[in-house]
């Protein structure tokens, strides 16, 4: 009897024996029933959730798909159509799985092109934003090992590329090559550690990061699309002025987002699940051919504006080091973000007409580069590939300076309107 | 209206207008197919004419008959009777009788599986290939291909489509490879021009059919579920705006 005061405490019957033990009216409350959104955020603040939707999209179809898949060279591409053909509704999961790949990009890319827009990065967010970082490597490994399962050539030989790309670094590189495909070539070894780490080891980290990011952000609270802290109001309750409870407003909020994002996604499934080649490529319907190389090897559109900063760098010095170099510090650079930019304010609304040129331009430059990608190295794309690298790169690095140029317009004190 | 909220707009239409563009420019165009993948009779003449002249070298491994005949409203007995070669069993794969080894040995290469066929090439490469067979002394089959230069497959639908020569364009500079300008008819087959054409696309059509089994149900699901997620996302919305009439 000598926890009944425990009981007491915490409500009786269930809901009290379980709280007596385990925090879960508090983490329900810390986290949903009271935790406070500012009540101004617009759309924009719609993906995050979303990424969270297909992350769980990914993972259920993802068991179901691990059921019937078979990871061995000579049976993965005839599992897959076994799946395709045999599996009842195996169809249906694998196309979700294969347009939730491409639908995870979408929504990450453009969570993370609100962060640029209202400065989600900025003081004190940064380590919401490294997470986040983490999270996005995290999800580039998992899609690039999820790419070769289905065994097909443009699996493999977009394996072979991307695997050999390690292989340019100096004195260790062709050894690491080896060490990362278990063989000399891309093998039934790399399929089968590409699986591995592909359902368990990645996705865990996954999960472990994306509990670290939300944490992290619970912790500082949301940003909005004024750049104030609403934080700074609080009623006698310590209540946010300008907040609104997480639940029921933000997940009515987030119900409507995902009606809205399943109508797109479920086009792509149900009427177009190759999106003209895009999503699921149609060198990828023959099985894996070590002896011929796909007409033109190019990676999935999510990563072919890193692709094309690869292909974008000349070999000089006798290496090819320099587009390895170029590319991974496309990536890399986006960590420093929260350091780089020097604006005296967070959100695009009261940023000079400067720092919008350059967000733009930024915008363009990875999409353009992201097209480019895709293309044949070969008339006006590889010149387009240089220019608008080094675009991406100016933002970046420049952005200490042109990022404190102009004329800012005042940051009101409180939130400025309600978006709904 | 603030510019960053058009930007998810902008963002949607540049990313549906790339597939329509990366189609556009993709490699060769081919004359198009037209073939209806709904035309069930067309369908039933394309696995008639597959398992008659393509499936004795050329398996479609991944594709059951059975599968075949009931999505395509084939009884048994006339499945067992008219399409089924090889194999006993209705539920059998398609397979082609010719050994991997052998057909190395006779042709240079085995004939590829058809399953997928479709899907990696696409129906207009296949109704491109399949009527693009010309006479070359030069190959070992006799024949060329316009759809696929140096293909090791003989001209198998030579009865019924005739033999074809090519036409060449005048080479405009000397020691240049001469263009194919069109392909000529010199000694008929047993169907005219407009059947072989029918018969050709009847076939691609079942091989875009086996290519993807499921693909009408797909579709025809997809009408429900968009119909469902619309009335969803409305009640979603009615909801929402409820609960955001405290927000002020």
């Amino acid at each position: 009897m000598g926890n009944q005061n425990y009981e007491t405490t915490s409500g009786g019957g269930l809901w009290g024996w379980i709280n007596a033990r385990f925090p879960l009216d508090k983490m329900l409350k810390e986290h949903v029933t009271e935790y406070y959104a500012p009540k101004n955020i617009n759309a924009w603040y719609l993906f995050g959730s979303l990424s969270l939707f297909v992350l769980v999209i990914q993972l259920v179809t993802g068991i179901f798909l691990t059921m019937n898949y078979k990871p061995s060279s000579a049976e993965a591409f005839a599992s897959v159509e076994y799946i395709m053909r045999d599996v009842q509704w195996g169809w249906l999961i694998r196309y979700l799985h294969s347009t939730g790949a491409s639908a995870f990009f979408i929504v990450v890319y453009l969570h993370m092109f609100r962060g640029l827009l209202y400065g989600s990065y900025r003081s004190p967010r940064e380590l919401i934003w490294i997470f986040g970082m983490l999270i996005y490597l995290a999800l580039m490994a998992e899609a690039f090992m999820g790419y070769l399962l289905p065994w097909g050539n443009m699996s493999y030989w977009g394996a072979q590329v991307i695997v050999s790309l390690f292989g340019t670094i100096p004195v260790i590189g062709d050894s690491l090559a080896e060490w990362i495909k278990g063989d000399y070539f891309i093998s039934d070894i790399t399929l089968n550690r590409f699986f591995a780490l592909h359902v368990a080891a990645i996705p865990l980290l996954l999960v472990f990061l994306v509990v670290a990011h939300i944490l992290a952000l619970h912790e500082v609270g949301s940003g909005n699309p004024d750049g104030v802290e609403i934080k700074k109001y609080k009623d006698a309750k310590g209540v946010p002025l300008d907040g609104m409870k997480f639940h029921p407003y933000c997940t009515v909020e987030d119900i409507l987002a995902v009606a809205v994002f399943l109508l797109l996604f479920c086009g792509v499934v149900f009427f177009a699940p190759t999106f003209g080649g895009l999503f699921l490529e149609s060198p990828n319907f023959e099985i894996a051919n070590p002896m011929q190389t796909p007409p033109h090897i190019a990676p999935v559109w999510y990563f072919t504006p890193f692709y094309a900063m690869l292909r974008a760098v000349p070999s000089f010095a006798g290496t090819q080091i320099w587009g390895v170099l170029v590319m991974f510090g496309a990536i890399a650079v986006l960590f420093f973000l929260p350091w780089l930019d020097k604006s005296p304010v967070k959100s695009i609304r009261y940023k000079p007409a400067l720092s919008k040129v350059m967000l733009a331009l930024f915008a363009v430059s990875f999409v353009v580069l992201a097209y480019c990608g895709m293309k044949p190295p070969s008339g006006i794309f590889p010149l387009l590939a240089r220019i608008f690298t080094v675009v991406y790169f100016v933002f970046f690095l420049g952005m200490p300076w042109w990022s404190r140029m102009g004329s800012f317009k005042t940051v009101p004190d409180r939130v400025t309107n309600n978006a709904h | 209206m603030r510019i960053e909220k058009l930007l998810p707009a902008l963002a949607a239409a540049a990313l549906l207008a790339q597939p329509l563009a990366a189609r556009a420019e993709e490699g060769v165009a081919y004359p198009h197919a037209g073939n209806d993948i709904r035309n069930t009779g067309s369908l039933q003449r394309g696995a008639r004419n597959f398992m008659n002249y393509c499936s004795g070298c050329h398996s479609a491994q991944f594709v059951r008959y059975n599968r075949v005949a009931a999505d395509l409203g084939i009884g048994e007995p006339v499945l067992k009777a008219n399409l089924m070669f090889t194999s006993d069993k209705v539920y059998d794969p398609i397979k082609s009788a010719i050994r991997a080894d052998d057909a190395r040995k006779w042709f240079g290469n085995a004939p590829p599986d058809l399953s997928l066929m479709a899907r990696a090439r696409g129906s207009d490469y296949l109704y491109a290939f399949l009527r693009g067979f010309y006479l070359d002394p030069s190959r070992p089959t006799g024949v060329n291909n316009t759809a696929f230069p140096l293909t090791a497959m003989p001209h198998v639908l030579a009865d019924l489509q005739g033999v074809q020569k090519a036409v060449f364009k005048p080479a405009s500079e000397a020691g240049g490879t001469p263009e194919i300008d069109r392909l000529e008819l010199v000694a008929p087959g047993t169907l005219t021009p407009e059947q072989y054409d029918e018969f050709v696309r009847d076939t691609v059509n079942f091989l875009e059919y086996i290519g993807e089994p499921v693909q009408v149900q797909r579709r025809d699901l997809g009408v429900w579920v968009t119909l469902f997620l619309l009335v969803f996302a409305g009640f979603a919305y009615l909801l929402k705006r409820e609960y955001f009439r405290d927000i002020h």
